[in-house]
Formats: C-alpha cells, sequence, structure tokens
C-alpha cells in the first residue's frame, strides 16, 4: 500500500520535472482589447520566427495591462492610451517604472446605419449629439427621426480619447447606450437605423456607414497627416527598459518589414 | 479493532468537515477582499450620495458618483423578469407534476432544464441579435436594447430555476393531500387551487425567490442588451444599466485601486446586499410555511 504511494508520488514528480524541463522562454502579453489584433498576430509571427519563445496574449483591458506590469505578472502591457499619473505613482511606490513605446495609430470613427443619408458631422455637431442637445436627425440634415447616441463604457480608451477629443471634457448625456467593446457597438449600430455610434478604424465594415469628420475622411494618410481630428496612439508598456525576450519582442513590432507590416495587416495604421 | 474503526470513523468526519469549512472560508475571504476594496470609496462620497445620487460619471473631473439610476435597472429588471418568469415558471411547474401525462413529462422535464443549461452569453446574443430588432420593428422604438428586451431574456434565465425547484415542491405535497381533496368530492383543478398549491407554497415562493436572485445578478446579459444608459428609465422601453452591466463594462479599464475601481467594488457590495437579502426572505419563507407532515390511518 505505502510503496504503491511512493510510486505515484515518484512518477509524478517526474513527469512535473519533465513538462518543466523544455528550454522554453515565455513572454506575457496583457491588456487592452483594442491593441489585442495586433499583439495577436504580432506574437504568431514572433514564434514562427523564434520557435523557441513561448509567447502568451490575452486581453483584459488597458488599465488591467498596467495593474499587471504594476504587479509583475506580465512582461509588456498593451494599452489604448497614455499611462495615467495615478498609475505612473502607484508603480513608482512599488519601484517599477513602466516605459511606453508607441506601437500603432488609431482612427476613432463615428459610425451610421447604411440607411442614413448623412456623410459629414463637424466636431460641434457631434459634441452637441452626444450631450444630448441635438435630439433629431432633422436637426443635422438628416430624415425626421430620434436619434440613438451609442456610446462606450467611460473607462475604455476608446471612450477617453472620444471624451478629450470630441467632447472637450463636456459630459455624455446620460440616456447615452453604453457598449462594453468596439465590436458592439458595430452590432448595434449595423442593426438600429437611429442610431450613431464610433469605433475604431478595424472595425469598419460594409453594415456600417463611416462619416466625415470636420470634412476629413479617417484614412490611413489623414491620420498620419494630422488631419483627422480623431486618431490615437496606440502603446505597448514594458516593466523598466526592456531587455532579452522583451527587447527582442519590442524590436520586432517596431521593425518596418515585420511588425508594423502586422499592424496595417490587422487594420491600423503603422507609424511610417 | 473497534478502537481503529472508531478512529478511522473520525478520521472521516474530519475530512467532510474540512471540505464544508473550505466553501465558508473562500465565501469569507472573497468577502473580505470585496469590503476592502469597497469601503474606502465612502471616504469620498457619503453612502447617501452613492446611493441616491443621480448622476454616474466616474471618470470625469470631478467624478459623480451616484449609483441610483444603476439600482433602479436593476430593481426594475429583476420585477419586470419576475412579472413573466413566475406565471410561466409556476404554471409549467403544476402542468408537469399534476397534469401532465408520464410521456410529455419525460420528454418536457429534460427540456426545460436544458434552457437552464444555455450559457447566458448565448441568451444575451439572441437578445441582441434577434430579439432586439424585432422589438424596434414591431414597436416603433428607438432602440431594441431596452428594460423590456433585458427583462425577457432573464425571464428565459430564471424560468428553469423557478419551474424546478416549484415541480419539487408541488411534487413533495403529501399525496395523502390530494386523495383527501379527491374524496371528498373535489375536482382535479379544485384539488390543484385548494389544496396542493397552498400545500407547497413556501417551495413555491422560494423558487419564485431563488429565480430572482439570480436574475438580479446576472452580469452578461444585462450587459448585452440592457442598453447601458445610465439614468432612470420612463418607459419600459428605455435603455437602463443594471449594477452587474456597470461593474462588468468598467471593471477592466479603471485605474487600479483608483477611486472609480473603489466605486466599482462598492456597487458590487450593494449587489451583494441586494443578493442576501432575497436569500433570506427564501430562507425564512421556505422556514415558516412549511408543510410538516400527513397524519395518515
Amino acid at each position: 500500500m505505502k510503496l504503491n504511494l511512493l510510486k505515484v508520488i515518484t512518477v509524478l514528480i517526474s513527469v512535473l520535472c519533465l513538462s518543466t524541463g523544455a528550454w522554453a522562454e515565455n513572454l506575457e502579453i496583457k491588456g487592452s482589447t483594442t491593441v489585442l489584433p495586433i499583439a495577436q498576430k504580432a506574437a504568431e509571427a514572433f514564434m514562427k520566427v523564434y520557435p523557441d519563445i513561448n509567447v502568451s496574449v490575452s486581453g483584459g483591458g488597458s488599465g488591467n495591462g498596467i495593474k499587471a506590469i504594476i504587479d509583475g505578472t506580465t512582461d509588456i502591457a498593451d494599452t489604448s492610451r497614455f499611462i495615467k499619473g495615478k498609475e505612473v505613482a502607484l508603480a513608482v511606490e512599488k519601484g517599477v517604472y513602466p516605459v511606453p513605446f508607441g506601437i500603432a495609430y488609431d482612427c476613432i470613427v463615428p459610425v451610421l446605419h447604411p440607411s442614413n443619408p448623412i456623410n459629414n458631422l463637424t466636431i460641434n455637431q457631434l459634441k452637441a449629439i452626444y450631450e444630448g442637445k441635438i435630439k433629431n436627425w432633422k436637426q443635422v440634415g438628416g430624415p425626421d427621426l430620434q436619434i440613438v447616441v451609442i456610446s462606450r463604457d467611460t473607462s475604455s480608451g476608446t471612450y477617453e480619447v472620444w471624451e478629450s477629443l470630441i467632447m472637450n471634457k463636456a459630459r455624455v448625456y446620460p440616456g447615452a447606450l453604453l457598449q462594453a467593446s468596439n465590436g458592439a457597438v458595430a452590432q448595434a449600430v449595423s442593426k438600429n437605423k437611429y442610431a450613431i455610434g464610433y469605433v475604431g478604424l478595424s472595425y469598419l465594415n460594409k453594415e456600417l456607414k463611416a462619416i466625415k469628420v470636420d470634412g476629413v475622411e479617417a484614412t490611413m494618410e489623414n491620420a498620419l497627416s494630422k488631419a483627422y481630428p480623431v486618431s490615437r496612439v496606440l502603446y505597448m508598456f514594458t516593466k523598466g527598459w526592456p531587455s532579452g525576450v522583451t527587447l527582442q519582442f519590442i524590436n520586432f513590432m517596431m521593425h518596418p518589414a515585420k511588425g508594423q507590416k502586422i499592424v496595417a495587416e490587422a487594420g491600423y495604421i503603422p507609424l511610417y | 479493532m473497534n478502537k481503529k474503526r472508531q478512529l478511522k470513523d473520525r478520521g472521516i468526519e474530519y475530512i467532510f468537515f474540512i471540505f464544508a469549512l473550505i466553501s465558508i472560508v473562500i465565501l469569507c475571504m472573497i468577502l473580505f477582499f470585496l469590503f476592502r476594496e469597497g469601503l474606502p470609496v465612502f471616504g469620498l462620497v457619503s453612502v447617501k450620495d452613492f446611493l441616491f445620487g443621480e448622476y454616474w460619471y466616474p471618470t470625469s473631473e470631478p467624478p459623480d458618483f451616484g449609483i441610483f439610476p444603476l439600482i433602479v435597472a436593476s430593481l426594475l429588471v429583476t420585477m419586470c423578469s419576475a412579472a413573466v418568469a413566475i406565471p410561466l415558471g409556476v404554471m409549467t411547474a403544476i402542468y408537469l407534476a399534476e397534469i401532465a401525462s408520464k410521456r410529455i413529462k419525460e420528454f418536457a422535464k429534460p427540456m426545460v432544464e436544458l434552457l437552464a443549461s444555455l450559457p447566458s452569453v448565448v441568451i444575451g446574443f439572441f437578445g441582441m441579435v434577434v430579439v432586439a430588432p424585432f422589438l424596434q420593428e414591431a414597436f416603433d422604438i428607438p432602440t431594441g436594447l431596452n428594460l423590456f428586451n433585458a427583462s425577457l431574456m432573464l425571464a428565459f434565465m430564471s424560468v428553469p430555476t423557478i419551474c424546478t425547484i416549484s415541480e419539487d415542491a408541488i411534487a413533495s405535497v403529501p399525496v395523502e393531500l390530494k386523495e383527501a381533496s379527491l374524496a371528498l368530492g373535489a375536482t382535479h383543478w379544485e384539488s390543484i387551487v385548494r389544496v396542493i398549491i397552498p400545500a407547497s407554497l413556501s417551495g413555491l415562493s422560494t423558487a419564485v425567490i431563488l429565480g430572482m436572485s439570480r436574475a438580479i445578478g446576472e452580469t452578461m446579459v444585462v450587459l448585452m442588451v440592457a442598453g447601458g444608459a445610465a439614468m432612470v428609465p420612463s418607459s419600459v422601453f428605455d435603455p437602463v444599466r443594471p449594477m452587474p452591466a456597470s461593474i462588468a463594462a468598467e471593471m477592466a479599464e479603471a485605474p487600479f485601486r483608483g477611486e472609480h475601481y473603489h466605486a466599482l467594488f462598492a456597487t458590487g457590495m450593494v449587489l451583494f446586499v441586494f443578493t442576501l437579502i432575497f436569500n433570506f426572505i427564501a430562507d425564512y419563507i421556505s422556514n415558516k410555511h412549511r408543510q410538516v407532515g400527513a397524519s395518515t390511518l
């Protein structure tokens, strides 16, 4: 009886030893769902080039990514916004110095149902719509229909960009619908002829009508030349200046023919 | 030899005791964590402003942490879903326990229980993609993502809970009561209404309340189909944002240990208190109105 138990334990221990005995290096990437498609594709391409390195990618949001950097549970944090003052304070308190790397640009595009005839809205009109001051499409030259305003949850990176660039610190009115992801906004707008929403560039599809802002279309060129008013930088944060595998990955990400090509494939705007 | 057996018996008792203890310890740890992360927000806003504040702007400067619209939304969604789910669940249970033939019962009961095993994200997706456009067309309203849609989807989720527990309650009514009623000349229908339902009332109430506490805590469905506007609705077709939806949508991006983070945990505390009240009521009713046996010859 006792001997058997001993045997089982010996086998278990040796199996455990074997499984951890493979000398693969690990790299953890965590954070914003906006950056997730880029990180996912980049990780796959990276692992093809360096088969010894095991990259695991997960979402969870910009805030969670930063938190994971501070806690030391991830090597790279993806964020769709810059780190906040409070987060920096918390990091420094724990002796961590997050280093940002801008890896791509993204445009945030106002979208309507394809049946809506409106093609262009000014920033002021968008602001008034999201403040609940303009409530009917006919006030901006459309059909006589109530406007259904769809916004993102107040803590998403996309919302913060919208808030600072369009709302100019005014509040989105409480009657606005809230959706928890870019995909959900796209879904809701494509099913509702009353609706207006905003999504990242990569979420545009033929069931959505992207409109111009102040007469400028959301394209790669207009974002790079800063003519398009609602664009942002996407970041990867590392814990201190990167070294080893983390540095290898960041270099891969910034390489014009490798990582930056993947950025374009994922539907975002490469740095150069 | 005897001593060894006694020892073994004691040993097994302790093992079971430890297993029972584990779940209690885990519950206490979660509670401790919830309150530790939630209470600091009350250094910023008073309990009254938090519970009855009308505006929820956690990220603006200065922030507003008023969850009144969220509490109202949670309660309304739960009540409306109960209005749909209670008749549906209880009547199905009566039918299955009393009226249905054995063959129908063997077929229908697993079906109802299968409804319980549908993942909430599937029900939410159904509400978002199928029910919302339908409601919008049928009632000519601006958005199908609203209080009504969410209540309907939550009702689908609580019907199996209500039905299964009610059915057990009705089936456990002593058969002598029914026989006595029939022997006195009452019809089947009269026996059901006058004898069987009153006798199983405590079980039925427990079923209803457990079903409702499932609805109030449900997250995915309300996140997807309730619309998410943080205001007190003026009609059943207005979008609302119940507490779990707010927590789920915002927690991922809230700065760690920031005010917003604490406020979301405090919302979780409020939600916990609501569920606790529901469970206490269920417990109280099931103890108070218990049918205690039947006398036979």
